[in-house]
């Protein structure tokens, strides 16, 4: 399953709730505003560091690059992709689950 | 025969801060509220700016959100000097807690505890929050 998230953890628990209830193994792609949970640094890092041991976790490229975050500020353990990755991860997991 | 109500409004100043407590180019409240900090600035009000919570996203340097089909704004909060609007206030806590310092920002900000942001937002007439 191919988990994707679009809300900032800063504002809403939609990443949280993704990481609590995401089966190990299954992938996470966090878009638009929910890009933000991929930077290091920050007061949310700490919790999505340690899901890229359990997860594969992918940010998209272009949604960070709008939001003038460079890639250099990415978790460790993070992938970016662009929209060709998110089809891929789309067609390769299966099942899309949304958190909204 | 009902007459047409008269406003004074001719040499009113009042204080107004803007609010901005979300991401850029996720919703379409930041750039709303951009437009309004302009309008008050054409009526020549005493206008401020705030950045909180995820607010503090919309001044960090290097957007290009071009592959988005959007326009890219921030560069219009550096604008803002030459309409006399120079009180730009960052949150404290909400920069640090994001993993920004005031180096990663598009324009020149005060940067306040939330304590002290708290009390300029009880000293203005109309705050206008998104």
């Amino acid at each position: 399953m191919l988990h994707t998230v679009n809300k900032s953890p800063f504002e809403r628990n939609a990443l949280d709730s993704c990481l609590r209830l995401a089966a190990p193994g299954s992938a996470i792609l966090l878009i638009e505003d929910g890009v933000y949970g991929a930077l290091a640094g920050t007061a949310q890092s700490a919790k999505v560091e340690a899901a890229t041991r359990t997860h594969d976790i992918y940010v998209l490229g272009p949604d960070l690059k709008a939001r003038g975050l460079e890639e250099t500020r990415v978790i460790g353990g993070i992938k970016v992709v662009d929209y060709g990755g998110f089809v891929d991860l789309a067609v390769a997991m299966g099942t899309v689950n949304s958190w909204l | 025969m009902s007459e047409e109500p008269v406003f004074e409004t001719e040499g009113v100043v009042k204080k107004f801060m803007f609010v901005n407590r979300k991401a850029p180019y996720g919703t379409i409240y930041p750039l709303e509220i951009l437009e309004s900090v302009l309008i008050s600035a054409a009526f020549d009000q005493d206008t401020s700016v705030a950045f909180l919570d995820d607010g503090v996203f919309q001044i960090k340097k290097g957007h290009d959100p071009k592959e988005l089909g959007m326009k890219n704004f921030s560069p219009t909060f550096r604008a803002l000097a030459g309409y006399d609007i120079e009180k730009l206030y960052v949150e404290k806590e909400s920069m640090e807690a994001r993993g920004l310092t005031p180096d990663d920002f598009v324009v020149k900000v005060q940067v306040v505890p939330a304590a002290e942001l708290g009390k300029l937002m009880a000293e203005q007439d109309v705050l206008i929050t998104g």
